[in-house]
């Protein structure tokens, strides 16, 4: 009977299921793209040595002092309330309606921002202080440095954190419905609506949801393999024999 | 006197904890100069203040007649000519050996990586890691890992370099091959600035031994004045100390 149900609900409605997957994927993707961009931002900005005087000083903190209530703002609230005030608020401030979609990838965005920057902040606290002072004793300076040398190292140290963010957006855009966006969620609620087989409808968009995020963590953990790169090198070749002796073992021998 | 650094009352406190009091010390132009010194004695804060890793307290550093602890001075630009060797190595994790010399040489001296390539190949070939250069930092040993990062220091082309305690971190048979690399640097005239333990390579190698005890310099001379008549007490003791280790 209810199996029966299932198919029918599929068949009749997969071009909706599968546009409302599209658009949370869709959303969250974009969202933890920029979100990520922000938090990396605001990770090193947070992270620049105080100067001890001048303008410079004053500015910085300020700035800090900014970014600290953003993050606590966005970290502190709920995502669903976010929306609503972010897009009725918007509606009534400046008297424009936003589009949907955008006001969803905006308010995603931002709110992956502010998990980002405190993970980035972490992953680059978390590399090793030589690793900074070899960079300057170069003569980099903390941009240069951040570029070069920390960032792509904590990226790959936040790598894990950022899938969980990927995951975790995955699944909350199903509070942007509040919104009516169409994403997977909504649509599948508008379906139930329809044929008023409830059980049958959200157990489509649970299997859907579980494809997705499975898929995302897959595709993440090969990425985190490929970054580590691989376990061996090649020698750079001699002539046409290979050098295989390492000048270690030469000087042992001597 | 051309004298490259030259280190006029240099003082460093952390907190109410004076580290350094009042150092006068200068190296010149191709001299080798070696730091030796208890533990706590401050020499690798010495060494540190030179490359402005620490902020000095007190006092001036002078580099081509100018005063780098001016507040206007470029700091990035005066790092570029200290080439700088670690206890702990710190060659960047997410390079390959060759991008270890090469990314300083193009962020910094906006060389092209060509050229880049090419000065680092040669100073890989100093060290002895030139067929190394496709490997990982975590895939080296200790020994080959600082000989890197002496390349690096080298790729750079600084005026003077300077080791901290570049071998207390090796294994003791891997201390032998950096020691060759840099005694082989000083013969080839460049100007060194030593902290070490390694009271052999002071004595064998070095031009003129500094001794720190307490944050100020206790006595300095040629090796043959420090290690075979020293005037100080604390010299003496320090050096028999040492002896005794062994």
């Amino acid at each position: 009977m209810t199996l029966d149900w299932l198919m029918i609900i599929i068949k009749e409605n997969w071009p909706m299921f599968l546009r409302g997957a599209g658009m949370t994927l869709l959303i969250s993707l974009i969202g933890t793209v920029i979100g990520s961009i922000i938090g990396m931002l605001i990770g090193v900005i947070r992270t620049i040595p105080v100067p001890e005087e001048g303008v410079k000083r004053g500015l910085l903190k300020l700035v800090n002092a900014i970014l600290s209530i953003y993050i606590e703002f966005f970290r502190g609230t709920p995502m669903i309330v976010q929306a609503m005030v972010i897009y009725y608020g918007s509606a009534l401030a400046f008297g424009f309606d936003m589009d949907r979609v955008v006001a969803a990838i905006f308010i995603v965005s931002i709110n992956t921002g502010a998990y980002m920057s405190e993970i980035v902040r972490g992953g680059i606290v978390s590399i090793d202080k030589g690793q900074f002072e070899a960079a300057h004793a170069i003569g980099m300076n903390h941009f240069q440095t951040m570029i070069n040398v920390v960032l792509p190292q904590a990226i790959r140290n936040i790598l894990p954190a950022t899938g969980n963010e990927f995951v975790i957006n995955i699944k909350d855009t199903s509070v942007l419905n509040v919104i009516s966006v169409s994403e997977l969620f909504f649509q599948t609620k508008s379906i139930a609506g329809n044929n008023f087989r409830y059980f049958e409808s959200f157990f489509v968009a649970s299997v859907l949801y579980l494809i997705m995020t499975f898929t995302v963590t897959r595709i993440l953990r090969y990425v985190e393999r490929k970054l580590d790169g691989p376990d061996n090198y090649d020698m750079i070749m001699m002539g046409n024999q290979m050098q295989v002796e390492t000048p270690v073992i030469k000087e042992k021998n001597r | 006197m051309d004298a490259v650094i030259d280190i006029q009352h240099l003082s460093k406190a952390f907190g109410s904890h004076q580290v350094l009091k009042d150092i006068d010390f200068s190296v010149k132009k191709g001299e080798v100069v070696c730091i030796i010194g208890s533990s706590g004695s401050g020499k690798s804060t010495l060494l540190r203040c030179i490359n402005l890793l620490e902020k000095p307290t007190g006092g001036q550093i002078i580099y081509h007649n100018e005063n780098i602890l001016d507040k206007k001075h470029d700091i990035t630009a005066y790092r570029t000519k200290l080439g700088m060797v670690f206890q702990q190595f710190n060659l960047f994790n997410n390079h390959n050996v060759l991008n270890n010399c090469v990314v300083g040489q193009i962020k910094v001296l906006k060389r092209s990586r060509e050229d880049a390539e090419k000065v680092a190949m040669k100073y890989l070939k100093v060290v002895g890691m030139d067929k190394y250069i496709n490997a990982k930092p975590k895939q080296l040993s200790g020994g080959q890992k600082q000989r890197v990062a002496i390349a690096r220091a080298l790729a750079m082309e600084p005026d003077v370099l300077l080791f901290d305690e570049p071998t207390s971190a090796l294994d003791p048979e891997m201390v032998g091959e950096v020691l060759k690399v840099m005694k082989e640097l000083a013969e080839s005239g460049l100007t060194m600035l030593v902290v070490t333990h390694e009271m052999g390579f002071a004595k064998e190698v070095s031009d003129r031994v500094v001794f720190m005890d307490k944050g100020v310099i206790a006595e300095e001379g040629t090796p043959d004045q420090i290690f075979n008549h020293p005037k100080e007490e604390r010299t003496k003791e320090f050096l028999q100390r040492t002896r005794n280790s062994i």
